[in-house]
């Protein structure tokens, strides 16, 4: 069944395992979603989920915003997202979703937005190699060859210098190493998309099941 | 906050009984092998030639001349499979990083006790 949930990256750390070996792990703070809606076919054409995460001062939420909020009963939230999912019979509207849907051991896919690295060249951005730096050469990082003469144009999707990152990126297939309910943290094997105290979403691997 | 909730992740695993040691001392490291179900401890005698990191991920580097073969060691300094660490000998040093200890001879690579 599929399922998710929304987080907030903490950081990274090391913890060991029960082998004594040391694993690299991105820690996920995971405080109680709150279902605020159900959609489903006859009305909305798909079945998701809406989550909201993280709680924010009423000021900021609009008189639209703060309907909706309470009727699921509960605070505004920073983060409204939905997940996509398949029989939803467990689910309430103003049912909290915690990290307990996730125990060690799971594969999860989890999708964030990358780190801004603002205007960048070829190099950088889509993995050119360099020219020659010395031997009489007087081109180093530039973009090299338009493409062939032919057609008199530059052909779609020549890759150019441009804003690289601040993009969505989901990571498949990263291990849970601990679902920690008490905390409410998450911790997953290895790293994940942007930068910290950034929102990123966990849900069940698609391509790996347990 | 962000710093807070790692430090509450990793306190279990942080050891409070390693005695302190600095890069120049000698140290005795007890490491834990696991043979099948048996388990024993070897020891790794050597010097201390540099400490990195903190917290969890703190490791420490030994170097040891092992039949006139120089052989380095990096543990985590709170890995379980560590039983113990003895400091033999402090020495006295100017360094944080002894590399330059690696193309020394034997005679020249000895250093002097920290008093």
């Amino acid at each position: 069944m599929a399922k998710g949930i929304l987080g907030r990256k903490v950081g990274m750390t090391q913890v060991f395992d029960e082998n004594g070996r040391l694993i690299p792990v991105t820690v996920i703070e995971v405080s109680p979603n709150v279902v605020l809606q159900k959609k489903n076919v006859v009305t909305d054409g798909y079945e998701a989920v809406q989550l909201g995460f993280m709680d924010k001062r009423a000021k900021l939420a609009n008189k639209p915003e703060t309907a909706h909020f309470t009727k699921a009963n509960t605070t505004p939230k920073r983060y409204v997202k939905e997940i996509r999912l398949s029989g939803m019979s467990e689910y309430e509207v103003g049912q909290e979703v915690k990290c307990d849907i996730f125990a060690a051991g799971d594969y999860v896919d989890v999708t964030g937005t990358s780190k801004g690295k603002g205007y960048q060249g070829n190099i950088k951005r889509h993995n050119f190699h360099t020219a020659a730096n010395s031997h009489g050469s007087k081109y180093h990082r530039g973009v090299g060859s338009m493409g062939v003469i032919a057609p008199n144009r530059i052909r779609k999707g020549k890759p150019m210098p441009g804003r690289m990152g601040h993009e969505t990126v989901t990571l498949q297939n990263l291990v849970i190493v601990r679902s920690d309910v008490e905390n409410h943290l998450l911790l997953v094997k290895g790293n994940v998309p942007g930068p910290n105290k950034s929102l990123v979403i966990i849900k069940n691997a698609v391509k790996k099941q347990n | 906050m962000s710093q807070q909730i790692i430090q509450k992740v990793t306190e279990s695993f942080i050891k409070t009984d390693i005695p302190e040691f600095r890069p120049g001392d000698t140290v005795k490291v007890s490491v834990k092998i696991k043979e099948g179900n048996r388990e024993r401890i070897q020891v790794f005698e050597g010097l201390c030639i540099k400490k990195q990191g903190g917290g969890v991920s703190e490791t420490f580097t030994v170097r040891k001349i092992s039949y006139g073969i120089g052989v380095e060691r990096t543990f985590p300094v709170h890995a379980p499979i560590i039983d113990k660490i003895e400091v033999v000998r402090q020495g006295k040093v100017r360094r944080a990083h002894l590399g330059y200890i690696r193309g020394l001879s034997a005679k020249a690579s000895r250093i002097k006790e920290k008093r």
